[in-house]
Parts: C-alpha cells; sequence; structure tokens
C-alpha cells in the first residue's frame, strides 16, 4: 500500500512541476521573428524527472525524519563510531600509502598531460586555496563571510597594478599582496564586530559588490572595466619561460602553496587561538566571559582568512596575464562558500575535497559545464538538508596529558 | 526646479518597486527569521513568465489591455506558485536547523533558479513589450513623469493598502501577525503555522510578480540577473525599515529610491550601485534595527 | 562580616535602567576574601541583571562597581569589556548553560585558560618552546580541574553528550581555569536532584576552602543557600530588601513576604 502511496504524491508532484516549469521550459518566444516554440519535450523530461525525483525525495525525506528522532534517543553511539573516512584517516597504515600516491601523482601531472590540463589544475588549486582560507573565517570562526571575493581581487589587483605601472617582480608583490588582503581584512572586519548571523551575511555581501564596482568605476587606479593586461608571469631566477614552462612552473607553485597552506591551518586548528575562534562560532557571550577578547580574535580571523585569499589572488594575476572586475563577484564568493559548507565546516580534508570536486568535476564533465552553477545551487540546499555537517564531520582532538599516562601505567 | 521633480518622481517610482519586492523579504523574514535570497528571483520569474505570456498572447492575435491583463494575472499565479514551492522545499525542513542551514539553502534556491531561467530561457537580455499605454492625459508633464511611472506609483500604492487592509482585519492577517509575535503559541491556540508560512511566502511573492511586471514593461528588457541586484536593493529596503516590520518596507523602499534618484541624478550615476550597498552597509552596522524597527536586546 | 577580612567586590547604587523599566536599584553589596555570599530573590528581582552589570554584560546606569585583587590597586569596572572582568580576578557561569556544546570537555576548560596564556597567531605556527610549553600547561592544569570537579573520565566527550548535572559541573570547571579570585555562579543548582545538589554543595565549598576563591552566588534552592552561604543579600523588583546571616534572612518577614508562601524553607 504504501507503495500506491508513492505512486499518487509522484503522479500529482510530476503534474505540478509541469504546471511550474511550463512557460519557462517549454514555451521560448521570440519576439523579434515573432514565433513560438513549443518544446513539448522538455515537458517529458520535467514530467519523467520530478516523477522519479519525488519518490526519491519523500523516500530521503522519512529516513531523515527516522534518522533524527533515533538521533535524540542514542546520542552517544552515532557520535562515537567513526566514519570510514575518518578511521582511514586515522590508521597510518592506510593513509600513508594514499599519501604517497597522491603526491607521485601530482608531481608528476604536468609530464603526462597537455598544458590545458596543467592550467586546469592551477585553477583547482587556486580554489582549494581560497577555500582553507574562508574555512577559517567561516569555518573556524564562524563568522559568515559572503564578500570574501573581495579580498582576492585586493591582492589580483595590487599585483596588477604593481607590477604594470611601477615594475615590481612578482615575488616581491606575492606577500605584498597577502599582506594587503589581510589588512584590507581587518580594515572591513573592523566596523562588523558586532554583527552576527544573517546581518553579517549581508553586509559582507555589500562589501564584496562594492569592490567589484569600484574596480569598474574607479578608471584611475583600475583602469576600469577594460581590466589590467599584460601582467607578468612569475620568474624563476630570471629564466625566460614560454607559457607552457611558465604554467608548470605556477602549477608548482601552488602546490606548494597549497601544502603550505594545509601546513598553517592544521597548526592554527590545534592551538590557543583555533580553539578561541571555535569557542566564538559556538557561543560568544561564553567566550567573552571566559577572557577571550572578542575583537582581536575576530579580527584574527578575517585577517588570516584574507590573506590566503590575496596572496592567491596575485598568482591568479600572474597565470591570466590580464585581470577584469567581472572575475570577482558574488558568484565566486557563493562558490567558495559552498566549498567550505560542503567541505564541513573547520575541516582540512573535507574543503581540499570539496573544492578539487567541485572544481574538476565541471573540467571533466565538459557536456554539463553549462549545468554547473545549477549543479551547484542545488548541491547547497540537498546537503543542507541531508548532510549539513559537510564531506567530513567535526572530530575534536584527544589530548594526552601525564596524569593520564601515569594513570596508564600504573594500571597497566 | 523641474529636474528635482523629474528625479523625485523617477526616485518615488523606484523606491515603489523596492517597496513592493522589501514587503516579501520583511514578511518572510518577521516570521521565521529567514533572509529569502531567493525571493528575487521569484520576481525575475514574475517578469519573465509575463514576458511570455505576453509574447504568445501578442502573436496569437491578442492586443491592448487584455495582454496587460493575463500576463500580470498568470505572472502573479505563477510567483506565487513558486514562492510555495520554494518554502515547501528548501526552507520548511530547515525550520528547526540551526540559521546558517537555512541562509546556505537559500543562497543555493537563489543560484538554482536564476540558472534554471538561465538554461530554460537564455542568457541575453529579452525585450519586454511596452504593456502599459500610453495615457494621453499624461501628455502635458510627460516629460517630468510618463504613463508608465503614473501605474507604477498607483499600482503600488493600491496593492499596498490592499496589503495592510488584509493585515489589520483579516483572520489570515492576524494569523500572520500572531505567528510572527510567537510562533509556539500561535500554533497551540490552534493556528496552521504552516498553512500561515505558505500564505506569506505566497503574498510575499504576488507583490514581487506584480513588481515585475512593472519594472519589465517600464524598462523593456529583462534577463536571468535581475533578481540579483533587485533583491539586495529591496533587502536593503527592507533593512533600512527595519526589517519584519511592514510598513517599514513600505518606507524604506521609498527613501532608498529616492535617494538613489537623489545621488545618481545630482552626484553620479555610475556609483549608483555602490549607493545603495553603501546605505545596506551603513545601517546594518549603525543602526540594524531600521528606521521604525525596535532594537532587541538578547537575553544573557 | 569581620573587619579585617579584605573586600575584594565592593558594589555601591548600582542601577541599571533599560528605557523606562528599571531592573537593578541602587544595589550596594560586598563580598570579602573567604566567604561564601548568596544572592536570592523571587524570579524577575534583577538578580542575574545584577550579575550581568558586574561582569560587564550590560554598562550599568548608575553606581560603582570596584574590585580589590588580592595584593593589587583598586579598580572601578564599570563598562569594562566581560573578557576584562574576567581577567581581572572575577569569573562566572550562566543560569541557561553556556558551554561550547561542539567541542569537547577538556577544551571547555582549556578555553578558560586563554586569558592566562599568550601564544599568539605566529606562536601557533611556529610552535616555538614557549608555545609548546603553554600548550602543556594548558593541558595539565585543565585536566586538574577536572578532577576537581569530578569530570575526568568525560574529558574528551563533547560537552553536548554530557548528563545535566555533569554540564554544570563542567561550567563551573571551565569558570575556574581562569585563575579567578570571586566566582559568581547563577544558580548552579538549578534542574538539579537533591543528592546532585549536596554535591555541589560539598564542591563550592571545597572550592572555597582549597583554592583561595570567594563565592557569590545565586540560587532558588533554599536548603543550599542556608547550608553554605556566611551573608545572604534579598533582592526583589531590583531593589535589596534584605541583608544578613541565615538565620536572620530565615525570620525576616519582609523576605517572607517577597516569597509569599515559600517560606524559609525549600527542599
Amino acid at each position: 500500500m504504501a507503495m500506491i502511496s508513492y505512486l499518487k504524491s509522484s503522479l500529482i508532484a510530476a503534474v505540478w512541476f509541469v504546471f511550474l516549469t511550463f512557460p519557462l521550459m517549454v514555451v521560448k518566444v521570440n519576439t523579434l521573428k515573432s514565433t513560438v516554440e513549443w518544446r513539448w519535450m522538455n515537458m517529458l523530461w520535467v514530467a519523467i524527472g520530478a516523477f522519479i525525483l519525488s519518490a526519491v525525495w519523500r523516500w530521503a525525506m522519512e529516513r531523515r525524519a527516522r534518522g533524527s528522532s533515533q538521533k535524540e534517543s542514542d546520542d552517544t553511539d552515532a557520535d562515537k563510531k567513526p566514519s570510514i573516512g575518518h578511521r582511514l584517516m586515522a590508521d597510518p597504515k592506510l593513509y600513508r600509502p594514499v599519501l604517497g600516491l597522491v603526491i607521485v601523482l601530482a608531481l608528476l601531472m604536468p609530464w603526462v598531460s597537455e598544458m590545458y590540463q596543467v592550467t586546469i589544475w592551477v585553477f583547482a588549486l587556486i580554489y582549494v586555496v581560497l577555500g582553507l582560507g574562508l574555512n577559517i573565517t567561516v569555518g573556524l570562526a564562524g563568522l559568515l563571510d559572503l564578500g570574501y571575493v573581495a579580498f582576492f581581487g585586493v591582492g589580483a589587483y595590487t599585483y596588477a597594478i604593481l607590477n604594470t605601472r611601477f615594475g615590481l617582480d612578482f615575488w616581491i608583490c606575492l606577500p605584498i599582496g597577502g599582506l594587503t588582503g589581510a589588512l584590507v581584512g581587518v580594515l572591513l572586519g573592523f566596523p562588523i564586530l558586532r554583527l552576527r548571523g544573517d546581518y553579517l551575511a549581508i553586509v559582507t555581501l555589500g562589501f564584496g559588490s562594492i569592490a567589484k564596482i569600484v574596480y569598474e568605476n574607479w578608471e584611475g587606479v583600475f583602469n576600469g572595466a577594460k581590466g589590467i593586461e599584460k601582467i607578468a608571469r612569475p620568474g624563476f631566477f630570471g629564466v625566460e619561460m614560454d607559457i607552457s614552462a611558465a604554467t608548470t612552473f605556477t602549477y608548482y607553485l601552488m602546490l606548494v602553496m597549497v601544502v603550505f597552506t594545509i601546513f598553517v591551518t592544521n597548526r592554527l586548528k590545534d592551538s590557543r587561538i583555533g580553539r578561541a575562534w571555535m569557542a566564538l562560532r559556538e557561543d560568544e557571550i561564553a567566550c567573552v566571559a571566559m577572557g577571550v577578547d572578542m575583537a582581536k580574535t575576530k579580527l584574527g580571523a578575517y585577517a588570516l582568512g584574507a590573506f590566503w585569499a590575496g596572496l592567491v589572488g596575485v598568482i591568479f594575476a600572474s597565470q591570466t596575464t590580464y585581470i577584469n572586475p567581472a572575475s570577482f563577484d558574488f558568484m565566486l564568493s557563493a562558490i567558495v562558500l559552498s566549498m567550505v559548507v560542503l567541505g564541513g565546516m573547520g575541516s582540512i580534508v573535507g574543503v581540499v575535497i570539496a573544492a578539487l570536486v567541485l572544481n574538476l568535476l565541471p573540467e571533466y564533465l565538459r557536456a554539463f559545464e553549462d549545468y554547473r552553477m545549477l549543479v551547484f545551487g542545488a548541491v547547497m540546499v540537498l546537503m543542507m538538508l541531508f548532510r549539513p555537517q559537510g564531506l567530513v564531520s567535526n572530530v575534536r582532538k584527544t589530548y594526552t596529558h601525564s596524569k593520564k599516562v601515569h594513570a596508564e601505567e600504573a594500571n597497566g | 526646479m523641474e529636474y528635482f521633480l523629474e528625479l523625485f518622481l523617477s526616485g518615488l517610482t523606484r523606491g515603489s518597486i523596492y517597496a513592493l519586492i522589501a514587503l516579501g523579504y520583511t514578511m518572510v523574514y518577521g516570521i521565521i527569521q529567514l533572509i529569502n535570497f531567493a525571493h528575487g528571483e521569484i520576481y525575475m520569474i514574475g517578469a519573465f513568465v509575463a514576458l511570455v505570456v505576453s509574447g504568445v498572447l501578442t502573436i496569437y492575435g491578442f492586443s491592448g489591455v487584455s495582454i496587460l491583463i493575463l500576463a500580470a494575472l498568470i505572472a502573479i499565479i505563477y510567483s506565487a506558485a513558486y514562492g510555495y514551492t520554494l518554502e515547501k522545499i528548501a526552507y520548511r525542513p530547515l525550520r528547526n536547523a540551526p540559521r546558517l542551514s537555512a541562509l546556505i539553502s537559500a543562497i543555493g534556491m537563489s543560484l538554482f533558479l536564476q540558472n534554471y531561467v538561465l538554461l530554460a530561457q537564455t542568457a541575453d537580455y529579452m525585450p519586454f513589450p511596452e504593456l502599459v499605454p500610453e495615457f494621453a492625459f499624461m501628455e502635458p508633464i510627460a516629460h517630468i513623469m510618463g504613463s508608465a511611472e503614473l501605474v507604477i506609483l498607483i499600482t503600488s500604492a493600491i496593492t499596498m493598502i490592499g496589503l495592510t487592509l488584509l493585515i489589520k482585519y483579516t483572520r489570515i492577517g492576524k494569523a500572520m501577525r500572531a505567528t510572527q509575535q510567537d510562533m509556539v503559541m500561535a500554533r497551540l491556540t490552534g493556528i496552521n503555522v504552516d498553512r500561515v508560512i505558505s500564505v506569506t511566502f505566497i503574498i510575499g511573492s504576488v507583490l514581487a510578480a506584480i513588481a515585475g511586471v512593472l519594472v519589465g514593461s517600464y524598462i523593456g528588457q529583462i534577463n536571468y540577473f535581475i533578481g540579483f541586484m533587485a533583491g539586495v536593493k529591496a533587502f536593503t529596503a527592507a533593512v533600512l525599515g527595519g526589517i519584519g516590520n511592514i510598513p517599514g518596507a513600505a518606507l524604506g523602499g521609498l527613501v532608498l529610491g529616492l535617494a538613489e534618484a537623489m545621488a545618481a541624478g545630482y552626484i553620479s550615476s555610475a556609483y549608483e550601485d555602490v549607493f545603495a550597498f553603501g546605505v545596506l552597509v551603513l545601517i546594518l552596522i549603525l543602526r540594524p534595527s531600521g528606521l521604525l524597527g525596535k532594537a532587541v536586546k538578547q537575553k544573557v | 562580616m569581620a573587619e579585617n577580612t579584605q573586600k575584594l567586590l565592593e558594589v555601591r547604587e548600582l542601577t541599571m535602567d533599560f528605557g523606562g523599566l528599571r531592573a537593578v536599584d541602587s544595589i550596594t553589596l560586598e563580598v570579602c576574601a573567604g566567604e561564601i555570599v548568596a544572592l536570592i530573590g523571587p524570579n524577575g528581582a534583577g538578580k542575574t541583571t545584577f550579575f550581568n552589570c558586574v561582569t560587564g554584560i550590560y554598562k550599568p546606569t548608575r553606581g560603582e562597581i570596584l574590585v580589590h585583587p588580592p595584593e593589587q590597586k583598586t579598580h572601578k569596572i564599570n563598562g569594562f569589556k566581560p573578557n576584562r572582568v574576567t581577567a581581572m580576578g572575577l569569573a562566572r557561569t550562566f543560569q541557561n548553560i553556556r558551554l561550547f556544546q561542539n567541542m569537547t570537555v577538556l577544551e571547555n576548560v582549556m578555553i578558560g585558560r586563554h586569558c592566562r596564556t599568550t601564544t599568539n597567531i605566529l606562536g601557533a605556527i611556529l610552535r616555538g618552546k614557549n608555545t609548546n610549553r603553554q600548550e602543556r600547561e594548558t593541558i595539565e592544569r585543565s585536566y586538574e580541574l577536572l578532577e576537581k570537579v569530578g569530570l575526568v573520565h568525560f574529558a574528551d566527550e563533547f560537552a553536548k553528550n554530557l548528563p545535566y548535572g555533569a554540564q554544570r559541573r563542567l561550567e563551573i570547571a571551565r569558570a575556574m581555569a581562569t585563575d579567578p579570585f570571586l566566582l559568581l555562579l547563577d544558580e548552579p543548582a538549578a534542574g538539579m536532584n537533591p543528592q546532585e545538589t549536596k554535591d555541589l554543595d560539598e564542591l563550592i565549598v571545597r572550592i572555597k576552602d582549597t583554592e583561595n576563591i570567594s563565592i557569590l552566588l545565586i540560587e532558588h534552592d533554599m536548603k543550599l543557600v542556608m547550608n553554605i552561604s556566611e551573608r545572604i543579600y534579598v533582592m526583589e523588583y531590583g531593589k535589596k530588601i534584605a541583608h544578613g546571616s541565615p538565620q536572620e534572612i530565615r525570620s525576616n518577614p519582609k523576605v517572607i513576604e517577597a516569597y509569599l508562601g515559600e517560606g524559609g524553607g525549600d527542599a
């Protein structure tokens, strides 16, 4: 009987969605030629798709409802049993060979692929670092920043301007870009210290959008919508490199950058300041009451997150050699945010995986490129509904200390 | 003086549009504390549906006011349907989840809807037919205010008055107010909270659709991205007036519209959008409760 | 209250207005070294608001809050941010438990050590000798505190998974981690059964005796209050209506009237 109920509800869903999508999916008006195109095939697709998806949806929702009621009764078990992913990461015998393989593949990649592939990976790695940087601000400290792209743009434009107008070298501009990003992070973070949640999100969205509009309109400094071109690629001890070599060089640079970012983020996570960020995210009032300086801690999170964005902004500009305001829009902030959320807020491995998947999949599934943003949006919604903790959920560090060790020695 | 009047009326016109969309934001936020990121897309969809309908009708030989009425009606129905579905799929299951989850879901739906329209229709700007006829009696003041502007002002005014009456005097309006004040109590007094929330979304969507039709007709073209900008500005208006406060949204919309028009007219039109964002940022930092809102102190 | 014991906290004529509402009305109160002082009163009397003023969450409309840290000079702390107040040596717990739910029990306590350690971002990245030493000390001290409140076996558990009574004790351990000389406890026994309350009773006294920490507590559980407090202040509608020893308060007609039927004893 459940089957019939499912069939009925799926049928209703199919009819509803056919109705809903009719004017946009089926009808296509060409006002210039005064013709109407009736795409009946689309209607069929929608009907079938809605029918199937609605059944799946209903099943998933019921499973979700059962899951949450179960959670209330046997809480601790669910947390105790680590998932496959966690067990994989914890056991050195398992993850060392995997890690080794990944490293070897990563190092060899440029020699076995065309430049086009390498370029894709350069951009994917840039996104990884962006995700890790935002992970500090959003994932660790819980400060919902929807304008992250602003810092990326700051880094890119800093290099572009310093290089094309003052002839400064890439390597000098790299730290400058990062520091400029951090500085802007602090400046923008200062007025919004007291904001939380939704309001914080919207204000940061505003900042990001204002930045873009300023780039578009302030001709004198940013060259407006025309952008800045002929930006120098990174040099290697003055050796002249062609595009292919330069791209490969940038690829290795990005690998180093990713490792560096992971290293630093990891250290920060398990530190006094990392814990302060997490406590601030969990309960700001209690955190401050326990002696944590809210302003300094939050500004540190903004600055650090912005630093990475500024850094890879420089690299981005050097790779594309031409930047314009269109690259620095809200979409990018949304994409990076979805990487952090989908990866699991605060989880380094999760963010790396999410970033790679979200960026490489569209590249390798070229046929579906048009659907990229559509899928992004859908995935964001679905993750929130069915796996809000992200790919890799929160595992807290267990500490060893002398008393525990002594107790174990005494007992064992 | 004439220039000022022209700007003033233009600002009022924009402001009315912002107000119509802002009402949707403010009602939803007031009742479930969610920024409906996808609300701008509902407005955009309303405009698109109107465009499609009017296109079909024109080709099949209809003309004049009948197109306007049918297009608007159908756009309203569809926006309402989208709004209802949106709430049911992406927000209702997350009602008890942390606020961040719902916000992300909203952002996701916004992206999804934008790209859905992009793929289903086109990325190009679509020309929108001029549905509002030119009135002869407007001729003498045509250089200050056009027929379209008049229609926008009158329609908005009527709509907002209608909404106020609905909220104040009908049963469902009372239920909405009760649910906004205290959802648990409302449920305990027998109010079907789910239905009230659905109705809230539907009403907001209807207003957005009206705005979409008016704007499309006024500007003459639309594309899949107009929801984003309009959404942010309308949200700014809602916050300006005090989020959750219905007259506030109307006031905020008008104030923002006027300020924008004046700034564009007397200072520079390039930085128009910056202006709106700037207002938004300043309000949230300096006076988050807005012009008409009350500051809510968190209980420790 | 002996004349020669040192005053730690001195509140004079504290008043807190929220628009037209006067939540706290000219409260004068003292806590001296080595004391357990209770602040009681019917719901809505303004006790938690008073705490919030002292600990810096609100800035008082009028009055003075003076702290006299042992061996240091006096400070007026009106309007100090809460983290500054805590760094001064006053720590608090909350009426509605405010733990860091998705962090472990041990980490919750470790946060308390934040204001007593100095490692910054650079230190965290470079992990020099100093940083590692501070980290080790933080972990050791936190474990010690968990032992003192009897929560060591929960150390690696998420705070949200703890039973209710344990959560309250964790809040106390966390507050103690800030090395306070004065602990402000807001209804620490709320929701506890008689056995848990008795354990809490002993814990608080133990803290006072062995840790050199004085206590100011808000409580509704009269048995606990009468048992362990040396002095009691009574508030009603924001005003102080009585002050004295447990015996004096028990038989004070104004207090009895304020509680209207609860009398002087409550189980």
